[in-house]
């Protein structure tokens, strides 16, 4: 019995730790395609603000640095996105590829001009690093069994970004339905002439909501690199963009069920690292290559069939033309 | 302080190589409704859009209560005092009537506040002016006629002393229409100076205490409503005299060509949309539905054509049966000789995006004139193109234009050239004259009527009653999806179509369509 909860708290507390860079880029998407811009760069940005921090951290020292770089790229590469899709009207999906693209190629080639190691960066040491923290009262109430249990080895024990990532979708939700500014950008998504004709700029309100993305894509990516691991490695992303915009929309552009569908995503991940090897009765062991391939799978099941109607905001991934 | 609310002097835009507006100059007094009429394209809508800073003009000065204002954007317009209600609802359908009605114009940061703050403001709104709407409803689950009021709202939730609609009955039931303008004569009386871009001259007559005629992007005539006529109006408004009743022979009728028998359909919501419907149209006479939009016109004009299978009955049409069991594909119907114009030309008419060249195929594009052994065969399409806009005076007469970029009365007389070329044995035609203007309107009426007399059957769906009666022969009345009466078009006037329409007319001769 114990070692069953034990099982399970440990596969639930690596579905926390492999959903929380979705849960960025997922809410990072949110906002952009909230706002009518589609943004596919969701990868190029994790991946961007990885390296980013990985370069700073192991320059400086310091994981807030890092931090600091991520963010700042990730909010250059908004703009740039922006710039093409929203200033000059350029296709949105054009333009996000072309990020992902480029991030993919450049990180490697600075990795190598600065670092000299085949496109990766120095493996950090912990204090260049977001480590684990516990939270206050662990170990008073570790030993309570069960709950003791929980708090300390599901929600305690985790590093910061983590518990920034939750923050990030209760400050999403607030956002978008509770401020003015929220109430601005849902509309800009879905008609933004009615915005422009109650007198608000149509794109000004589209460059905040894609450098909020870029804000959390970076953080996104801070954690991919100098949290959850200790270096930049080429292509370290590995589609998570993709699948966070998946769960995006499996969330229907809401933030608490895309952060849930994060989840979903998270799990498989974190079930199918477990299962490698296992022998499960009247099966056998199942491949490792189909427990990797699952969660792709569940991402083409789920889109397909069980979202029902995913109604995108009415105006996403068009660009506002005023005149004719 | 001046007496005039909007004051233009020389006025001018160009798109490209088109003069929309030149050397525009207009007065409105305050506290008067002030109606623009003019054909479509005569630059009534350009004029108005710089008025609210949707375009800038290219020259000219605008007065706003005597003082020079520069307009630039929206916020320059609503910051003036101007609001408007545009023809297109500029609204958020899956937000609430508050919410759209607060977008742009919240009292702060936080939702919650500007909705408290809000929700006063408009309740004192909507008294003093009758504009009830429920504020909690969802845009897109509000009739248009409601949402065009939360339009209204808008504009004057933003202080709105000039209130601009751009044809703002197009979309409306007379009944509707009648509230509307309720609602601009209490805003009247309140001092809100109202102006109205309309082709309607009847509404101009009715409402209006002055009315500026354009035509080609110039005001040619600004005149008192009461020192003028219907007659004079429209004649400014085209350059010519017109008539506007159209002679007409009575009809030689001849084999009855469509013959509906007990025609029903239930949607797929169990809703009863057509109930029991029995009906012939014979060659050589033009046949009428009249009533209310939504009444069930829509659909039988649906499932004459084939786009929408019917639920029980036998519809005899030309040579073709169709049953509940026995659909016929829209196709076999149009090559049997059964031409349809749609009601919605831009969703079903034509391909805005297409040349106009390929819109005039469409329904027809697999014929075997249009078509080599594997390409289609362009220059014959063009060819056929522009022959086809030269008989129907389609305007540009140039084939390789997008199908958009043609006025609203281009796109249909390029529709109506389409199916009626082929000299087809039943004509059906849904609203062929909506959102066309005068000119173009007298023009297909000609051709309606000259089908008729080269013995086509002709049904015809329209919302205009004026329209009905002087095109029919005869005119079936809907109500709810059922016949609700038949009247002789010369004997009939829109006041008695107006209460058999709304279903409060008694039962002549104690006949029966139950």
């Amino acid at each position: 019995m114990e070692f069953a909860l034990n099982d399970i708290l440990s596969i639930l507390a690596a579905t926390i730790r492999l959903s929380t860079p979705l849960i960025f880029a997922a809410m990072a998407g949110i906002f952009s395609e909230r706002s009518g811009v589609v943004d596919i760069s969701l990868e190029g940005k994790l991946l961007a603000g990885a390296f980013a921090a990985a370069s700073m951290a192991a320059y400086t020292g310091s994981a807030w640095l890092g931090l600091g770089a991520a963010i700042i790229t990730g909010m250059i590469l908004s703009l740039i996105h922006g710039f093409a899709s929203i200033t000059h009207k350029g296709d949105q999906v054009v333009s996000g590829v072309a990020i992902n693209i480029i991030v993919s190629g450049l990180t490697v080639v600075l990795g190598m001009a600065w670092f000299h190691r085949s496109g990766q960066t120095p493996t950090l040491t912990s204090d260049s690093r977001f480590m684990p923290i516990q939270l206050p009262g662990v170990d008073a109430i570790s030993n309570i069994p069960f709950i003791g249990e929980i708090y300390s080895k599901l929600i305690s024990g985790h590093n910061l970004l983590v518990y920034i990532a939750f923050a990030s979708v209760a400050f999403t939700y607030w956002v978008l339905f509770k401020t003015r500014f929220g109430l601005r950008l849902r509309a800009v998504g879905e008609n933004p002439k009615a915005v422009d004709t109650a007198g608000i700029s149509v794109s000004f309100l589209r460059y905040r909501a894609i450098l909020i993305g870029g804000i959390l894509t970076g953080i996104g990516g801070t954690y991919i690199s100098i949290a959850q691991n200790a270096s930049f490695i080429k292509d370290m992303s590995a589609g998570q963009g993709y699948i966070a915009l998946a769960a995006m929309i499996f969330g229907k552009w809401k933030p608490v069920p895309a952060m849930f569908s994060c989840f979903l995503f998270g799990f498989l991940e974190a079930l199918s690292m477990r299962m490698q090897g296992v022998v499960i009765p009247y099966i056998g062991e199942v491949p490792v290559q189909f427990i990797q391939a699952a969660p792709y799978i569940l991402t083409v099941v789920l889109l397909a069939g069980f979202v029902g109607r995913a109604i995108a905001p009415k105006a996403d991934g068009i660009p506002y033309v005023k005149e004719r | 302080m001046s007496n005039f609310s909007i004051e233009l002097k020389d006025i001018s835009k160009s798109f490209g190589s088109i003069q929309a507006n030149k050397n525009v100059n207009l007065k409105i007094k305050k506290g008067t409704i002030h109606g623009i009429v003019g054909e479509n394209g005569a630059g009534k809508s350009t004029l108005m859009s710089i008025l609210y800073g949707f375009y800038e003009a290219d020259s000219g000065t605008i007065y706003v209560n005597g003082k020079e204002t520069t307009i630039k954007n929206s916020t320059d317009a609503i910051k003036a005092g101007i609001g408007m209600v545009h023809q297109h609802f500029m609204l958020v359908e899956n937000f609430t009537v508050l919410e759209n009605i607060i977008l742009g114009a919240e009292s702060g940061m936080i939702l919650s506040k500007s909705i408290k703050n809000a929700t006063s403001e408009i309740k004192n709104l909507e008294k003093s002016y009758g504009l009830y709407v429920d504020l909690d409803a969802r845009i897109d689950t509000i009739p248009v006629g409601q949402q065009q009021r939360v339009e209204t709202i808008k504009a004057l939730y933003r202080g709105a002393k000039i209130l601009i609609l751009d044809e703002p009955t197009g979309v409306l039931t007379p009944q509707e229409a009648d509230q509307l303008f309720d609602i601009l004569r209490a805003l009247k009386d309140q001092g809100t100076t109202v102006v109205i871009i309309t082709h309607k001259l009847r509404e101009i007559m009715d409402l209006t205490d002055s009315v500026s005629v354009m035509r080609a992007g110039e005001i040619v005539d600004s005149l008192e409503t009461s020192k003028t006529s219907k007659e004079e109006l429209a004649e400014l408004m085209v350059g010519r005299k017109i008539r506007m009743n159209l002679e007409k022979s009575s009809a030689k009728t001849g084999e009855t060509l469509i013959d509906v028998n007990k025609l029903g359909l239930t949607d797929s919501s169990g809703i009863r949309r057509l109930d029991n419907l029995n009906f012939q149209v014979k060659a050589g006479e033009i046949v009428g539905i009249a009533g209310v939009s939504g009444n069930g016109q829509s659909e039988l004009l649906e499932i004459l054509c084939g786009i929408l299978p019917c639920s029980d009955g036998k519809i005899k049409i030309s040579d073709i049966t169709i049953t509940p069991t026995n659909q016929t594909k829209p196709d076999k119907i149009r090559h049997a000789g059964i031409a349809h114009v749609p009601e919605d030309r831009l969703k079903r008419g034509l391909i805005p995006q297409f040349s106009a060249s390929e819109s005039s195929i469409l329904g027809y594009q697999n014929s075997s004139s249009f078509n080599g052994i594997a390409f289609t065969r362009t220059d014959a399409i063009r060819s056929h193109c522009i022959s086809i806009m030269k008989d129907f005076d389609v305007r540009p007469q140039n084939p390789d234009i997008k199908s958009a970029n043609f006025s609203g009365g281009n796109q249909q007389k390029l529709i109506l050239a389409r199916e009626m070329e082929r000299s087809p044995k039943v004509l059906l035609v849904g609203q062929p004259t909506r959102g066309v203007d005068i000119g173009a309107i007298e023009f297909i009426h000609k051709q309606i009527i000259q089908m008729r007399d080269k013995g086509s059957a002709v049904l015809l769906v329209s919302g205009e009653l004026d329209e009905l009666i002087t095109l029919s022969d005869r005119i079936i009345v809907m109500f709810d999806g059922k016949i609700v009466g038949e009247v002789d078009a010369n004997k009939t006037d829109e006041k008695e179509l107006g209460l058999m329409m709304t279903n409060s007319h008694e039962q002549k001769n104690g006949q029966k369509y139950e």
